[in-house]
């Protein structure tokens, strides 16, 4: 069987045309099989969704209940025929729920890891490695020069920035997905015990990781009476990057402003942002990560969806492994890293 | 080295000199000797390593790595000692990851002074496969020079006073006269040691400053215990020649004496010279400011330059003569000796600012309406019996500037702020009516307004955009919509870099005219009527078509 007769790439997302589903597809379709629950790969409009709990909650949270027509409970690990081809999700690492999917007919097996990183990340379970003759990898972060620093070594650094600036409000960009709970969770691993005040729009997802069993500790809403904004000096207050262009960023006195992202590694991105305190954190694998989850899973061949798909396939190249770009449209390359 | 790389990491994304201020002095606590002076000269850019060429960093890398894949990262980066820390694989045979090595910044500077320039590639590299990422672009920055983080050398030496409890000028003072890693400075401020005694030849001596004349001032000020001076467009100058030492300072105690070689080979006299520092025209007349800015900031000038752009002294004061320091005597002491002193220098070189004659404050404000020469861009009044203190004393020197020029320009692009203004729309282009009836930009401005004006203009732009590009909103400007800032500046110049052809001297913002339709707004034709004559043989034929 050639691997294109069992997943193909169409402008709706990648196709599996024996089960005739879509994996992650950016339009509505009859049948999706969803990675994860970040906007770019869950959208509304299907006539099913199949995903994890995880991820068919979060769904519905972000885009009400009647975001599909009909939807499909799977734990990873169990094995569910769709049409002529078994399907299994795995664990991915990269945010709640998240998962990779493998696809399998007649013993030739395709991995389709969506976003993915191998860092360990309490909020989350981690990424399976799981062989098939195809992986198709993200590549995100997919240029030598992304080698993540230790997350909790970034979680000190606004440590330490909250003892050096006692009397500033240190604000922090995170994304409402994973990154926000993943901050806390690193925050309370570096010894912060104290309240993180969060923004009306994580309030949801983190109560929701909370109900899931993932102990995120006191976090009380970052809403101000007018004239009070000294009340947030010296605490850590997170919000949504959408919330630091509007009006929000003015309640707090002397605010710092920082951002959690695997984009801060480079300075004239944080420079763009204008932010004060960058910090390196990320929901995806850096090249060191990629690189050595290719080596590892040793599949035959590599296909590399969004990010910076040359480097990646340059690298494969250069290390004498069949590789190919797959050119999928419409996942954003800095939508929710 | 990794507590070194923080602090510069902190710097370079840190606005607010309160916010820099903070960090180095925490730097200088916690960093040990000679780890903190080394880390102190190296952002005061008093440590010279120039070790490696840029271009050999990355043939340093591209051994290491596929050099497509190098290109494609650089590509994104943008900066190569960056590119280059970022991507610095472990060298063959060591293990994944590297044990954690932590090299002090005192030794990683040894090492790199120890290496010869031929030796230097390899030791850079080496140094390279010890180092974690943030280190790698501190060492590189510093191998290469191109540190920057923001940070004057009179930032830095604020830090050191307030790190030691000292006053800035005691810093100043003795600065000169101490190098890297300045292993005694450090003893006195933590209080293990004796104060430094300045051991430089020619030293720098912190400078006095004038206060801005307030309204009611003059009426509490009598004429007669006051002389009065032009205030020259040019910059402040310390012109220092003692114990066989030539050096000229600005007025924070930057050694500029490298971009000014002809006047300080005149400095043949044994004295210390305040002064204002300009550059002539062939015909002897002062240039503009922007003639000046010609010889500003190089390391080196050319012959060409110092022939096209005469650097000359207008000497204001007289601070030590003859081994005799002055600065505690009365201003009219001093001046009489700089007047002796002057007699005697070189005239095509130096010349007093002369003493204006004022019996009253109307003559002095009929003087500052009407100044005989547009490089004067005000006045200034001393007392009579003021000493020479470092600082601005209050009651001892006024200036009076010169009403700015001021235009009413069209909003037309905001720009979103940093730090405490992110979420605001704080930084705005402005622009004139063209013949056409198009308004062309002819500068940014980003302050003189209050928070409350800010609110008011940033609401303004929210509700008015017509296009967004990232951080920057095209808002609404149109004959009968729009908003009209009146915009005041210092001065203009002509600017091949702006697409009006004029560029403005600290341009601000200095009312809101929310009452003036857009299209009673100036023209560009009004502003280039401003524009100084060009100077004889030059520049006529850049004028605008
Ligand atoms: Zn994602």
């Amino acid at each position: 069987m050639r691997p294109a007769d069992l997943l193909q790439s169409r402008p709706e997302g990648l196709y599996c045309p024996p089960g005739d589903f879509f994996i992650d597809p950016v339009r509505p379709v009859a049948r999706a099989l969803v990675t994860h629950a970040h906007s770019d790969h869950a959208t509304s409009g299907h006539g099913a969704v199949l995903a994890t709990r995880e991820t068919l909650d979060i769904m519905a949270i972000r885009m009400g209940e009647g975001f599909a027509g009909s939807v499909q409970p799977l734990r990873y690990g169990e094995r569910v025929a769709i049409g002529e081809v078994a399907t299994t999700f795995h664990p991915a690492g990269h945010v709640l729920g998240s998962a990779q999917i493998e696809v399998e007919r007649g013993g030739f097996r395709i991995v389709a890891a969506g976003d993915y990183k191998r860092t360990p990340d309490p909020t989350c379970a981690a990424f399976e490695p799981v062989r098939g003759d195809v992986f198709i990898t993200e590549a995100t972060f997919g240029l030598p020069v992304f080698r993540h620093p230790e997350p909790l070594a970034e979680a000190g650094r606004l440590l330490q920035s909250l003892t050096q600036f006692p009397e500033r409000t240190h604000l922090i960009g995170v994304y409402a997905l994973g990154k926000a709970q993943r901050l806390i969770a690193l925050l309370r691993a570096a010894g912060h015990d104290g309240p993180i005040f969060v923004h009306g729009a994580l309030r949801r997802l983190c109560d929701y990781y909370a109900e899931r069993g993932v102990a995120l500790g006191d976090l009380p809403d970052a809403t101000i009476e007018r004239g009070r904004s000294r009340d947030f000096a010296g605490q850590i207050v997170l919000g949504p990057p959408s919330a630091f262009a509007s009006a929000w960023v003015r309640r707090f006195a002397d605010p710092l402003i920082g951002f959690a992202s695997g984009w801060m590694q480079v300075r004239a991105r944080a420079r763009q942002r204008g932010v004060e305190l960058p910090l390196v954190i990320s929901d995806h694998c850096d090249w060191t990560e990629l690189t050595t989850t290719i080596d590892e899973l040793d599949p035959t061949e590599v296909w590399v969806t969004h990010g910076r798909e040359e480097a990646l396939v340059r690298w494969c190249s250069l290390t004498g492994r069949p590789a190919r770009p797959l050119h999928l449209v419409g996942y954003e390359d800095e939508a929710e890293d | 080295m990794r507590r070194f790389a923080d602090l510069l990491e902190r710097l370079a994304f840190t606005p607010a000199r309160n916010g820099k201020l903070r960090l180095i002095v925490d730097y200088l606590r916690e960093a040990p000797d000679p780890d903190r002076g080394w880390g102190i000269a190296a952002i005061t850019r008093d440590l010279k390593l120039d070790a490696v060429k840029p271009a050999l960093l990355r043939s340093l890398a591209t051994e290491r790595v596929d050099a497509e894949l190098f290109a494609l990262s650089y590509d994104f980066v943008g900066d190569l000692a960056e590119t280059v820390a970022l991507i610095w694989p472990p060298a063959p045979g060591l293990p994944t990851p590297m044990p954690a090595s932590d090299p002090s910044l005192g030794e990683v500077i040894d090492t790199l002074h120890a290496a010869s320039r031929r030796e230097a590639p390899q030791v850079v590299e080496r140094l390279l496969d010890r180092l974690g990422g943030s280190e790698r672009y501190a060492l590189l920055k510093l191998v290469t020079g191109g540190l920057r983080v923001g940070v004057s050398a009179r930032l830095a030496k604020q830090a050191l006073a307030d790190f030691g409890g000292v006053d800035v000028t005691e810093i100043e003072e003795l600065w000169h006269g101490l190098a890297p890693p300045y292993q005694p400075l450090f003893a006195w401020l933590d209080g293990d040691g004796e104060k430094p005694v300045s051991a430089a030849a020619a030293p720098f001596r912190p400078v006095m400053l004038a206060h801005a004349l307030g309204e009611r001032d003059l009426d509490r000020m009598a004429p007669g215990d006051f002389v009065a001076e032009w205030k020259w467009d040019g910059i402040r100058v310390q012109a220092v020649s003692e114990a066989g030492g030539r050096r000229l300072y600005s007025r924070t105690g930057d050694d500029i004496s490298g971009a000014f070689p002809d006047l300080v080979a005149a400095l043949d006299f044994d004295a210390a010279i305040d002064g204002e520092l300009l550059v002539r025209r062939p015909n002897g007349s002062i240039a503009t400011f922007s003639d000046l800015q010609q010889r500003l900031n190089r390391k080196t000038v050319s012959a060409a330059q110092l022939r096209r752009y005469p650097a000359h002294l207008r000497a204001y004061d007289l601070l030590q003569a003859d081994g005799r320091d002055l600065r505690p005597e009365p201003f009219e002491t001093r001046r009489a000796a700089l007047e002796a002193l002057s007699a005697r220098l070189d005239p095509g070189r130096f010349d007093l600012s002369p003493l204006l004659p004022v019996e009253s404050w109307e003559d002095l404000a009929r003087l500052r309406a009407a100044p005989p020469d547009p490089v004067i861009e005000g006045v200034m009044l001393k007392r009579r019996d003021s000493p020479y203190v470092p600082g601005r004393p209050k009651g001892l020197w006024f200036k009076w500037k010169r009403d700015p020029h001021v235009i009413d320009a069209v909003l037309m692009y905001a720009q979103r702020g940093h730090g405490k203004r992110s979420g605001y729309y704080s930084d705005y282009t402005f622009g004139l009516w063209t013949s056409d009836g198009s308004l062309a930009p002819v500068g940014k401005a980003y302050f003189g307004f209050t928070d409350e004006e800010l609110e008011q203009i940033d609401r303004w732009v929210r509700a008015n955009t017509t296009e967004r590009f990232g951080p920057v909103r095209a808002v609404r400007a149109e004959p009968d919509h729009g908003l009209v800032l009146e915009v005041a500046f210092e001065g203009l110049a002509r600017s091949t870099r702006h697409r009006s052809g004029v560029a403005m001297r600290f341009p601000r913002i200095s009312r809101l005219r929310w009452d003036k339709p857009p299209g009673e707004a100036d023209t560009l034709e009004t502003l280039e009527a401003l524009l100084p004559e060009p100077p004889q043989g030059l520049g006529s034929s850049r004028s605008p078509a």
